[in-house]
C-alpha cells in the first residue's frame, strides 16, 4: 500500500485511522486510512461496489463502525451519533439525494438550517432556479434539481467539512457542469470530500485522492499526478484517464 | 331516513374513536418503525385514570368529566414517554424485541388495571346533557356523539396545523420519509421519537376517556378491542398520514354500523376486513402511504 497522506498536507480537517465497517457479514472497509488537508476537494475514487459510499456513511456515524478513529480537526467524533457530528460543521450530500418527496423545496431548506443566519444568498446565487420552485414539492423535481436542493441543504450551514456523494450521478452533461461549478464554488468556502466517478469532474475540482478498492485504500496524492499517469488510472480505477 | 341518519352519526362517533388511536399509532410507526402493540393498554390507562380521578375528586358529572379526562390524558402521554425512554429506545433496530416487549407489556398492563379494579365495567361521569338526544331529521341521535366528532375533527385540525407549521412538525413529517436523513441534517430524531410516542399516548388515552362517554362504562379489555380496529385503520389509511388515517376512521365505523343494521349484526367487522383486504390488493401501501400530513 502507498502512502496515504496526501503530498500537499497542511492542517488536517479530516483524518481516518484504521477504519473498519462490517454490513451484516460483509467486511466492507477493511482498515482505510487517510487525511483529508483542509481547504480544497480531495476525492474519493475507486471502482463500484469498493466502500466509497460506505466511506461517507462511516464518516457521518450512519453505518456501525466496528474498529478506528474519525477525527475532525483534531477531535475524535468516532463514537458520536450523526446529528452530533453534522454540529461539529459537517454538511452531507448523499449518493441518492434523500430530498424529503413530501416537502416542498422551501420546507427542505428550511429544516436543514441549524443556528441563525443560514446562507440562502449563496444558496440562490448557485442555484437560482430553487427560489422558483420554493413552493414546489420536492417529489416532483426533475433528478438534477433534487440534486441541487441537495447540495443546498449542504452549502446553507456554515460547515467546516462538505461530504459529497456522486453529485453528478445520472445527470445530463448540462447539470453535470452546473453541480460541477457550485461544488468550485463551494471548495472556496470549506473543505469537500468528494465521491465521483466522473474524472473531468474529479480533474476540475479534485486537489488530492485517495483510491479504494477491496475495502482498502490503494493510492493517495496529488490528483494531478495520478490523472497525468492513464495507465496508473487504468490499472486502479479501470477507466481510462482524462475524463469521460 | 331517520334510521340512516341515526346510523351515520353513530358511525362518525365510533370513527372519532378509531381515528384518536389510529393517528397516533401511525405516527409511530410512519416515524420511528415501531408497531406498538402497547397503544391499547394506553387507551386503557387513560380511560381508568379519568374514571379514577374523577371519582377521587368528586362534584358533578361535568367537573369529573372534564378535570378526569385531562388527568387521562396527561397519564396516557406521560406512561407513553416512559415506555419509550425506557423500553423502546434500547430496542431500535432490533423489530422483534420491540413487538415482545410491546405485546408483553399490553398484557402486563390490562392485568394491572384487572388486578386493581376487577374485569368489571365500571360506570364512567356522564353529564345529563350527554345522555339526552337531539332529534335531526327525525333521529333521535345521544348528545355524546356530538363530543366525540367535535374533539376528534379538532384533533385532525390541531394535528395537521402543527405538522403543517411548526418546526417540530416539520421534523415529524420529513422523520416519516427518511428518519436517517434527518440525522443527517443535524438533527436529534430520538428526541422526536419521545415526542410522537408521548403525543400518541396522549392521544389513546383520549380516545380511551371518549370511549367511557361513548359507551358508558370503562372496562379492561376495550382498549384491546379498539385498537384492532385502529391496526386496520392505518392500514388503510397509510402508515405516518393523518389524512389517510381520518378518511379511513370514518370508512371503517361508518362501514361497521350499516353492515350491521342492514345486514345481520356481526357482519360489520367482516364488511371491514374485506374492505382493508380490498384496499391491500388496490392500494398496498394504504389510501396515503409514507407521509405525514
Amino acid at each position: 500500500m502507498t502512502d496515504t497522506t496526501p503530498a500537499t498536507a497542511e492542517r488536517t480537517a479530516l483524518s481516518v485511522r484504521d477504519l473498519h465497517v462490517y454490513l451484516g457479514e460483509s467486511h466492507i472497509l477493511q482498515g482505510i486510512s487517510f487525511d483529508v488537508p483542509a481547504d480544497g476537494v480531495t476525492a474519493v475514487l475507486g471502482r463500484n461496489g469498493v466502500g466509497k459510499t460506505t466511506t461517507m456513511r462511516a464518516l457521518m456515524g450512519l453505518v456501525p463502525r466496528s474498529r478506528g478513529t474519525i477525527e475532525l480537526d483534531g477531535e475524535d467524533v468516532t463514537r458520536l451519533p450523526t446529528h452530533a457530528v453534522v454540529r461539529r460543521g459537517v454538511g452531507y450530500v448523499p449518493e441518492d439525494r434523500d430530498v424529503f418527496a413530501g416537502l416542498t423545496v422551501e420546507e427542505n431548506l428550511r429544516l436543514a438550517e441549524r443556528g441563525g443566519d443560514p446562507r440562502y444568498d449563496l444558496v440562490h446565487e448557485l442555484f437560482p432556479e430553487l427560489r422558483q420552485r420554493a413552493a414546489q414539492r420536492a417529489g416532483t423535481l426533475s433528478g438534477g434539481q433534487q440534486q441541487m436542493v441537495a447540495i443546498a441543504r449542504a452549502l446553507l450551514n456554515r460547515n467546516d467539512l462538505l461530504l459529497v456523494d456522486e453529485p453528478t450521478k445520472g445527470l445530463a452533461p448540462l447539470l453535470v457542469t452546473e453541480v460541477a461549478q457550485a461544488l468550485e464554488r463551494a471548495a472556496e468556502l470549506t473543505t469537500i470530500v468528494l465521491v465521483e466517478q466522473n474524472l473531468s469532474v474529479v480533474q476540475r475540482l479534485a486537489r488530492d485522492v485517495v483510491v479504494l478498492d477491496g475495502g482498502r485504500v490503494v493510492h493517495a496524492g496529488p490528483a494531478a499526478e495520478l490523472l497525468a499517469d492513464p495507465e496508473h488510472v487504468r490499472r486502479l480505477l479501470g477507466v481510462h484517464g482524462g475524463g469521460h | 331516513m331517520s334510521t340512516f341518519v341515526l346510523l351515520t352519526i353513530t358511525g362518525l362517533g365510533l370513527g372519532a374513536m378509531y381515528f384518536l388511536v389510529a393517528s397516533g399509532l401511525s405516527l409511530i410507526y410512519g416515524l420511528m418503525g415501531v408497531l406498538n402493540f402497547a397503544h391499547g393498554a394506553l387507551i386503557t390507562v387513560g380511560a381508568y385514570a379519568a374514571w379514577w380521578f374523577g371519582d377521587q375528586i368528586g362534584g358533578g358529572a361535568w367537573q369529573r368529566l372534564l378535570i378526569g379526562g385531562l388527568f387521562g390524558i396527561v397519564a396516557g402521554g406521560v406512561v407513553a414517554a416512559l415506555i419509550e425512554l425506557v423500553l423502546i429506545r434500547p430496542l431500535y433496530q432490533r423489530p422483534v424485541e420491540q413487538v415482545l416487549v410491546t405485546v408483553g407489556l399490553a398484557l402486563a398492563l390490562g392485568a394491572l388495571v384487572q388486578g386493581i379494579w376487577g374485569a368489571d365495567s365500571q360506570p364512567f361521569p356522564l353529564p345529563g346533557w350527554m345522555i339526552d338526544t337531539t332529534s335531526i331529521f327525525g333521529a333521535s341521535v345521544p348528545n355524546d356523539r356530538f363530543v366525540e366528532i367535535g374533539v376528534a375533527a379538532a384533533v385532525l385540525l390541531g394535528l395537521t396545523a402543527f405538522l403543517r407549521y411548526t418546526r417540530f412538525g416539520l421534523v415529524i413529517r420529513a422523520g416519516v420519509e427518511n428518519r436517517a436523513m434527518v440525522s443527517a441534517l443535524g438533527i436529534d430524531v430520538r428526541r422526536a421519537f419521545t415526542i410522537v410516542f408521548a403525543l400518541g399516548g396522549a392521544l389513546a388515552a383520549l380516545a380511551g376517556v371518549l370511549s367511557g362517554v361513548y359507551f358508558g362504562v370503562v372496562d379492561p379489555g376495550r382498549g384491546t378491542s379498539l385498537l384492532i380496529f385502529a391496526f386496520i385503520v392505518v392500514v388503510i389509511g397509510g402508515f405516518g398520514s393523518i389524512g389517510g388515517s381520518a378518511i379511513a376512521a370514518v370508512a371503517v365505523g361508518l362501514i361497521q354500523q350499516y353492515a350491521n343494521y342492514y345486514s345481520s349484526s356481526g357482519t360489520g367487522d367482516l364488511a371491514v376486513v374485506l374492505l382493508l383486504a380490498a384496499i391491500l390488493l388496490v392500494r398496498p401501501g394504504g389510501l396515503a402511504p409514507k407521509v405525514a400530513h
